[in-house]
C-alpha cells in the first residue's frame, strides 16, 4: 500500500482469564530486503533470543534489529539454517559464499504473541487500578510512533484489541463490529466451546471482510 | 423470534411458530427422556445456563454476547435498570414482546415480569399428568446465564403461569449478589 493508505495491522481476541483465543496479521509492512554479499559479511550479526539480528551496520534498507529471515532462498529456523546448521558458523565459513541473505522484522510465534497478549491482559488491569480517577477504564488505547494499539473490553470481559496505523480512521466502529462477528460466528457454532481458540472458518473470513471494509471506508454506518 | 438490527443491513427476523414448534418438540422429547417433570425442568434451564465448566453448548451465555453486540446497552448499576432492559429491549428483542414490571420488594432486589402472550405456549395446553412441568422454564436459565455473564447472580423462577390456570405468567427474579471474582478489570 502506498503512502497515506491507511492500514490495520493485526488483531487480538482474549478472553477474560488473559488467554489469546485468536490473532490474525492482516497486513505487515514490508521491510524484507535481499542482499548477495560475499566474504567477509559487513555486517554484525549477534544472536539474540533464538535469532540472528543485525546489531550493527545499516545500509540498502537493512537495519539494526532486523532478523536474518532466510539464506539463500531457504527460511531459516531461528538460530538454525533451513538444514540444521548454526546460521553464524554457516557464514562465518567463507566457502559459503556468495551469499544471499533476506533480512526483516521478524515473524512473532504463537507463543510470543499468547505471551504479549497476556501481558496486556495485566497491563490493562494495571491501567485502571493506577488511575487516578474511581471507575476508570483499562487501556483503551496506546499509541506509539509507528502504530495505535486499540482495545475494546465488552461487559462479560473479553478484549478486541486492534493494531493499526496512527492515522486509521473508524476504529471504534471496527471494536463494536468484530464484537458482533465473534457473537455470531463464534458463539453461535455449536462446536465452538468456550474460552477455547476460535478456529471457525467463518469467522475468519466475515473478520477479514470487516477489516477491508474498515481499510477502504473508515468508519462503518450505524448499525451495520 | 424477532431480531431488531440483525447483521447486514437489513433485520434478519424469523416466524416464531418455527420457535415455538422446536421449543416444544424439545420440550415433549424430555418428557419422554426423564421419568418426571422435576427433571425435565432442570433440562429445560440448563439448556440456557452455564454449567459449571465453560465448555458445552449453552444458549445463555453466548445470548448475552449476541445481545451486548447488538443493543449497545452499557453496565447496569442498578437492579431496576436491569429489569427495564431486560422487558423492555432484550424480550422485545428475542421473543417480540415487552412483558410488565411490577411487584418490587421494598428492598428494590425483587421484582417480577408479568409475560402476556408469552410466543412458548402459543399452541400448549398442559396434559394432567405434567402438572408440575414448568413449561416455560428455558427462560430462567437463559435470564440467569446471561445476568451471571455480567456479574449478577439472581435467582429465577415462574410464579404464577397461566399453563396452570393462573390469571398471568409472572417470573420472579431475586437480586443475590454481585458475582466479584470474574469481574473484569476496569469495571468495579
Amino acid at each position: 500500500q502506498a503512502g497515506g493508505a491507511m492500514a490495520i495491522f493485526s488483531v487480538y481476541v482474549v478472553n477474560k482469564a488473559g488467554g489469546l483465543i485468536y490473532q490474525l496479521d492482516h497486513y505487515a509492512p514490508r521491510s524484507d530486503t535481499e542482499k548477495t554479499f560475499s566474504f567477509p559479511l559487513d555486517l554484525v550479526l549477534r544472536p539474540r533470543d533464538e535469532r540472528v539480528v543485525v546489531a550493527f551496520g545499516q545500509r540498502d534498507g537493512i537495519r539494526v534489529g532486523h532478523a536474518v529471515l532466510a539464506i539463500n532462498g531457504a527460511e531459516v529456523n531461528g538460530r538454525l539454517t533451513a538444514d540444521g546448521k548454526d546460521v553464524l558458523e554457516f557464514l562465518s565459513n567463507p566457502a559459503n559464499y556468495p551469499v544471499s541473505i533476506r533480512f526483516g522484522r521478524h515473524r512473532l510465534s504463537s507463543n510470543e504473541k499468547l505471551m504479549l497478549a497476556s501481558m496486556f491482559h495485566s497491563l490493562f488491569a494495571i491501567g485502571s487500578q493506577l488511575s487516578p480517577e474511581v471507575g476508570s477504564s483499562g487501556i483503551e488505547m496506546l499509541e506509539t510512533d509507528t502504530f495505535k494499539l486499540h482495545c475494546f473490553q465488552t461487559l462479560t470481559g473479553i478484549k478486541f484489541v486492534v493494531l493499526a496505523d496512527p492515522r486509521q480512521a473508524g476504529i471504534d466502529a471496527l471494536l463494536r463490529k468484530i464484537y458482533e462477528i465473534y457473537s455470531d460466528f463464534a458463539l453461535k457454532n455449536p462446536f465452538y466451546s468456550l474460552e477455547m481458540p476460535i478456529r471457525c472458518e467463518l469467522f475468519d473470513q466475515n473478520l477479514k471482510l470487516a477489516l477491508e471494509v474498515a481499510e477502504k471506508a473508515g468508519p462503518f454506518g450505524p448499525g451495520s | 423470534m424477532s431480531r431488531q438490527a440483525g447483521r447486514g443491513t437489513e433485520s434478519k427476523k424469523m416466524n416464531s411458530e418455527l420457535f415455538t414448534l422446536t421449543y416444544g418438540a424439545l420440550v415433549t422429547q424430555l418428557c419422554k427422556d426423564y421419568e418426571n417433570d422435576e427433571d425435565v425442568n432442570k433440562q429445560l434451564d440448563k439448556i440456557l445456563f452455564l454449567v459449571c465448566s465453560h465448555r458445552g453448548y449453552n444458549i445463555g451465555v453466548r445470548l448475552i454476547e449476541d445481545f451486548l453486540a447488538r443493543s449497545n446497552v452499557g453496565r447496569c448499576h442498578d437492579f431496576r435498570e436491569t429489569a427495564d432492559v431486560i422487558a423492555k429491549i432484550a424480550f422485545k428483542m428475542y421473543l417480540g414482546i415487552t412483558p410488565s414490571i411490577t411487584n418490587w420488594s421494598p428492598g428494590g432486589d425483587e421484582f417480577s415480569l408479568i409475560l402476556e402472550n408469552n410466543p412458548l405456549v402459543d399452541f400448549v395446553e398442559l396434559p394432567d399428568n405434567h402438572s408440575s412441568l414448568i413449561y416455560s422454564n428455558l427462560l430462567c436459565g437463559v435470564l440467569r446465564g446471561a445476568l451471571e455473564m455480567v456479574q449478577m447472580a439472581v435467582d429465577v423462577k415462574f410464579v404464577q403461569d397461566t399453563l396452570k390456570g393462573d390469571s398471568v405468567t409472572e417470573i420472579r427474579m431475586k437480586f443475590i449478589r454481585r458475582i466479584e471474582d470474574n469481574l473484569p478489570a476496569g469495571e468495579e
